[in-house]
């Protein structure tokens, strides 16, 4: 597989994708790497998304930020197949979880969406379950079955993981729906990690939660990082300083698909970045 | 501001004049007037048939709801075995229009493709506009003879089982076509048919608002659609599911003409479905209501009665049971 910058045929973003150039990370334990390589989108015939390349490395978060209205969004649900729930979606080009073709032909999407889990912007609890059996949803969704110690021992670990455990270990039997909001979030996120997934997608995952839960979200993403691939898409720039190693700018300039204007390392594309319109953004310039 | 004149200030609240402008005053008049209207010719109906029913109720006494013979000329007036029959034929209709509902509520809502979407929709609604005397046609014409084969295999394969004992020798040379015909059974059939538009469409309806987002939380964990639809939809409709079923009982529990001409009349307290003959409330106010003398009208009304109070409990019933869910808000019950 080729990760050189595209360069056949017009592109209506006139610098070419840039990948990330940490291709010889070493994985981390758990994550996955996963790459998307000239990825298109449309709804109908409404083109959304042009020849999207971006790599996202184990053991590191990579923000997805740009204007509403970009395109980061629908990449996004393209990395773990949620595009194609949309009747009217179509798409292009590849997404490899560790070098295989997740669009593939023998690839099964109940089995991709296990492996490459989501967070939602708003949080979404099952709210008649239980916070334990929202914890739990995952595996009785899938059919898997476990013994009842395993089960005890899955809510506490993926619980822990989320780092919302101090805060609900002695009210598992309530309702998932009662949590404040920060708390849904988090519970989510145990629920997304419980199936035990290597890649973990944010879209934007605290857009509707204070200050105050969105610093724990964060702290719970940089403690999960060294275990599974986070991809994470905001519009909060300070948060995408804050969180995240590699960062790509998308944008979609007037009546044309998004795309990736520029990417890189948070560092540089916050400090040192290459393009103007980049630069523009991030400085809270347009947009 | 100055502290003196501050200090003058009463800290009380004070009156708010709301101000509101005449055509909603006016709008707001009228609307109120006729749901009056409507709850006050709600009452109408119910105190007229209690006044109405006191006379056969103090004539009969407790023998009224024990004594299963409408034998006006022997002066023994009962409804036990129509009452039986009333709720034996909704229970048939509901059994069977149930799982057929959800099925279909289902299959509309998750899984029929968009184009189909609109055309199964409109059909099942079709399924309600159909006149009941054409169920009953139908029922009578067409359905009673197939009936007979699965009356007599349910009979001889689990006539073991009370409700489907039929008084005649399920293995006979020659069968008894006849004991199989105008069964409560084949009445709550054709009822079913009745019930199943209207739970159908209470369930279609609640199915289609599972919120969207939790639906994509069970898609993003690696969930089947059969699985998002046990973790979210069912959960979700289950207040739809039951106040569909329990509105579809109340028309099962009222319907009148093709009961009156598919069921063949019978006055034994009796449970077996499949056997001829049986009735029910409604029928037997229809077809003794032309020829019937005062008291006995009294007594018909009665019936009646008592039909409205069953009625009431279960849409109360039901009411409750939505009230109490999520989706009960969404449902028109």
């Amino acid at each position: 597989m080729s990760l050189s910058p595209y360069d056949d045929g017009p592109s209506a973003i006139d610098v070419a994708p840039i990948v990330i150039d940490a291709v010889d990370v070493a994985p981390a334990k758990g994550g996955a790497r996963l790459d998307a390589v000239n990825v298109s989108a449309w709804f109908g015939s409404n083109k959304v998304l042009e020849r999207v390349s971006l790599s996202m490395i184990p053991g590191t978060v990579t923000a997805l930020i740009g204007p509403s209205g970009c395109g980061k969004s629908t990449f996004l649900r393209i990395l773990n197949r949620m595009h194609e729930m949309v009747p009217s979606a179509k798409l292009a080009g590849e997404v490899l979880l560790n070098d295989e073709d997740i669009y593939g032909a023998n690839q099964r999407v109940t089995e991709t969406r296990k492996r490459i889990g989501m967070v939602f912007q708003k949080p979404n609890p099952f709210p008649t379950m239980s916070i334990a059996e929202n914890v739990l949803a995952g595996l009785k969704l899938t059919g898997r079955k476990e013994r009842r110690a395993e089960r005890e021992e899955l809510v506490e670990r993926s619980l822990l993981r989320a780092g919302v455990w101090n805060e609900v270990k002695d009210r598992l039997d309530e309702a998932g729906g009662a949590l404040s909001g920060g708390q849904q979030q988090r519970l989510c996120i145990a629920r997304a990690l419980a199936v035990d997934p290597d890649v973990l997608l944010m879209d934007e995952p605290c857009s509707a939660l204070d200050p105050t839960s969105t610093g724990r979200i964060e702290e719970t993403i940089a403690d999960l990082m060294s275990e599974v691939t986070i991809v994470i898409v905001t519009h909060n720039m300070q948060q995408a300083a804050r969180v995240s190693q590699h960062c790509a700018f998308f944008l979609a300039e007037s009546g044309t698909p998004g795309g990736i204007v520029e990417s890189g390392s948070t560092e540089k594309i916050f400090e040192d970045p290459d393009d103007l319109r980049t630069k523009d953004y991030v400085h809270g310039r347009f947009g | 501001m100055d502290v003196s004149v501050s200090d003058l200030v009463l800290d009380e609240p004070r009156e708010i004049h709301p101000g509101t402008p005449k055509v909603d005053r006016i709008f707001h008049g009228s609307v109120r007037f006729v749901a009056f209207v409507v709850m006050v010719i709600f009452g109408a109906i119910r105190l007229f048939l209690g006044a109405k029913s006191v006379s056969t109720f103090h004539l009969y006494g407790v023998r009224f709801l024990t004594e299963s013979d409408w034998e006006p000329s022997l002066n023994r007036i009962g409804i036990s075995a129509t009452l039986l029959g009333t709720v034996l034929v909704a229970l048939t209709a509901l059994i069977i229009a149930f799982p057929l509902a959800l099925a279909t509520a289902l299959y509309i809502s998750e899984y029929a493709p968009a184009r189909l979407k609109a055309t199964l929709v409109s059909l099942v609604d079709m399924m309600a506009a159909v006149p009941s005397i054409i169920y009953a046609a139908w029922g009578f014409f067409l359905l009673m003879p197939h009936t007979i084969g699965v009356s007599h295999w349910l009979h001889e394969y689990l006539g073991f089982i009370p409700i489907f004992r039929v008084d005649t020798d399920p293995n006979a040379a020659v069968l008894a076509q006849a004991r199989y015909t105008g069964s409560m059974f084949i009445a709550g059939i054709v009822v079913s048919m009745m019930v199943l538009p209207i739970a159908c469409a209470v369930m279609r309806g609640v199915f289609a608002q599972a919120p969207p987002g939790e639906r994509e939380a069970a898609y993003a964990l690696g969930g089947t659609r059969w699985g998002m639809i046990r973790t979210v939809v069912l959960p979700f409709g289950r207040g739809g599911i039951i106040g569909g079923t329990m509105l579809g009982l109340g028309r099962a529990l009222g319907e009148t003409v093709a009961v009156a001409i598919i069921l063949s009349a019978a006055f034994d307290f009796k449970f077996r479905i499949l056997e001829n003959g049986g009735n029910t409330i409604s029928k037997l106010i229809a077809e003794r209501f032309g020829d019937a003398t005062t008291v006995q009208l009294a007594a018909l009304l009665a019936a009646g009665f008592v039909l409205f109070v069953m009625t009431l409990l279960v849409n109360t019933l039901a009411a409750i049971m939505i009230s109490r869910s999520r989706s009960g808000a969404a449902t028109e019950a």
